[in-house]
């Protein structure tokens, strides 16, 4: 066991701390009460900021894509592929591609995250706009419903469950790929992984207490989501049962 | 908006891009107002296409089509087809919509006070033989024949003048078919629409329709007529051949021994009356089953009305 060492940085000295810290134990719930405000807690949220941040924008730009795509059909298959193509980028080349141009700074980090979600979002909402079946399409035509109707009315309603469900797959695997902010800045549950993994002997609890923090957020969004799909399309639930 | 309308096919034609032929070749017949028309033929006669002309789904590159007088280019279509009622065979059910909500479409177009449209669903729920309560189930709660009773009644919601439906019973199972064709007879009669009826079935155009027009390949009106003329009277061998050869027993189907007149008195013959509610055809089948040629017809009391003589179905045809 190594006192003091490692970068200035390093915020657990669990060297002073229990003898759960002291013996390296895989969780000390002592250090995890301990650092709740300075390191978990502020970790947390800023965790939390990165994914709306890029859940929100990677949803805006994939719905006004995938409108687009819905009326002029020729143009879904070419944003599918650069959509696949920009997920194909190792996060890691993408920042060290991204940093000339946006440094060390959450836009960099956002810019990865936002692209990584098109490639599930994008497909997931054409496909629901595109769920309606011919019949139904063809009943709201012969009652007199404008296009815009039959999309503000018919299919939009009828997306919402796809729509849900691409929101979760994307609210989930980026909850999981910003933990790699932390290789270009201080925030988010990556941060004290990164930090306990420089250290030549890491210490077991940072590490597993920022995993288990993500992963309890990871679930907790999705079963938000699940929530909200019983409540935007009940109708959805109704067939399934 | 008059309780029916009037619609006329005025010389109206349609191409088949790049093909040679029609699919609808000069097209001309009047549907008198309050009609129950059934377009009836082979496939690739052009009955949908008719049909669907009328709310302009399609379009038709010369001729016109008038309902109640007036062009219907004169009106844009989706305003023409708030107006028009739509069943199609599939439904075509909101499914993310309740019963109610899917019968309230029209006049939520048409932008209806709330309380008038909910007792207008209520009204139309009953007259479709919905049950109250059912307006908040959803459409896949339902059986195929109530849901097309829903499309019915979505389609009278805002009262439309024509109702035109494309094959509406074809993906039902019979018995639920003729209970759907039966309520329909009923319920032409109570609201006094304008009925387009397309079928390939020519027995579901027979007990359905008062006009029947029946289209060939390439769209052209083969005869346009009366159930009963156009089984007396097949305008030609095509006419004669899609009807079958059993035209004199359909012709005794469409009518009932109360339509006849029935010869004084009662017949010496043991056997139950016949109510007069029975088809002619039927009674011809009785009086086969009997070996007899008379046979006593009661009222619903169970009066004796009179006899009706196996030679009086002859005088028929």
């Amino acid at each position: 066991m190594t006192l003091g060492k490692g970068p200035p940085v390093v915020i657990p000295n669990f060297g002073q701390g229990s003898s759960c810290v002291r013996g390296d134990h895989t969780l000390c719930w002592s250090w995890v009460r301990d650092h709740w405000h300075d390191t978990l807690g502020p970790a947390l949220v800023q965790h939390i900021e990165l994914t709306a941040i890029a859940v929100g924008i990677g949803f805006a730009l994939a719905f006004a894509l995938a409108l687009a795509a819905h009326r002029v059909r020729r143009i879904e298959q070419p944003v599918g592929i650069i959509a696949a193509l920009l997920y194909t980028i190792p996060s890691l080349a993408l920042f060290q591609f991204l940093i000339p141009f946006t440094g060390l700074t959450w836009t960099t980090v956002e810019i990865a995250l936002v692209s990584y979600t098109l490639v599930i979002l994008f497909p997931n909402i054409v496909a629901g706009l595109q769920s309606a079946s011919p019949d139904v399409l063809e009943a709201a035509r012969g009652m007199g419903l404008t296009r815009m109707q039959t999309l503000l009315r018919v299919e939009l309603p009828l997306a919402v469950p796809a729509i849900i469900g691409g929101l979760r797959v994307a609210v989930v695997s980026t909850i999981s790929i910003a933990t790699i902010a932390a290789f270009l800045l201080p925030d988010g549950l990556g941060y004290p992984i990164f930090l306990a993994l420089k250290d030549p002997t890491p210490f077991k609890t940072e590490i597993y207490s920022a995993g288990v923090l993500a992963v309890a957020l990871a679930l907790v969004c999705d079963a938000a989501l699940m929530l909200l799909r019983r409540t935007l399309a009940p109708w959805a639930r109704r067939r399934l049962a | 908006m008059s309780d029916a309308a009037e619609i006329v096919f005025d010389n109206v034609t349609k191409r088949y891009e790049g093909r040679g032929g029609d699919a609808l070749h000069e097209l001309s017949f009047e549907i008198p107002a309050g009609a129950f028309c059934v377009l009836v033929g082979p496939s690739g006669g052009g009955k949908t296409t008719a049909l669907k002309m009328i709310n302009r789904l399609v379009s038709f590159d010369s001729g016109d089509i008038r309902i109640d007088g007036r062009s219907i280019r004169d009106l844009s279509a989706v305003e023409l087809r708030r107006g028009i009622g739509y069943v199609i065979q599939q439904v075509g059910l909101f499914p993310h919509m309740t019963i109610g909500e899917n019968i309230a479409t029209v006049p939520r177009l048409l932008g209806w006070a709330k309380e008038r449209t909910r007792a207008r669903t209520m009204e139309l729920l009953e007259l479709v033989g919905l049950e109250n309560g059912d307006e908040k189930r959803y459409p896949a709660e339902l059986s195929g024949g109530q849901r097309q009773r829903v499309g019915l009644a979505r389609a009278l919601a805002a009262d439309p003048p024509v109702l035109l439906m494309d094959e509406p019973f074809g993906a039902l199972d019979p018995i639920t078919r003729f209970r759907l064709q039966t309520e329909l007879k009923r319920l032409h009669r109570e609201v006094g629409k304008t009925i387009v009826f397309v079928t390939h079935d020519i027995d579901e155009a027979i007990s359905l329709a008062d006009r029947i027009a029946m289209l060939r390949q390439g769209g052209v009106l083969a005869q346009y007529a009366t159930p009963d003329e156009l089984l007396a009277h097949p305008a030609d061998d095509f006419v004669a051949e899609f009807i079958g050869g059993d035209r004199a027993l359909r012709r005794l189907a469409l009518k009932r021994l109360s339509d006849c007149a029935l010869a004084p008195g009662s017949s010496s013959e043991g056997d139950p009356p016949a109510p007069s509610t029975m088809t002619v055809r039927n009674a011809v089948s009785l009086m086969l089953e009997r070996k007899t040629e008379a046979l006593n017809v009661a009222d619903g009391d169970g009066h004796i009305l009179g006899v009706f003589h196996l030679r009086d179905a002859e005088d028929l045809l």
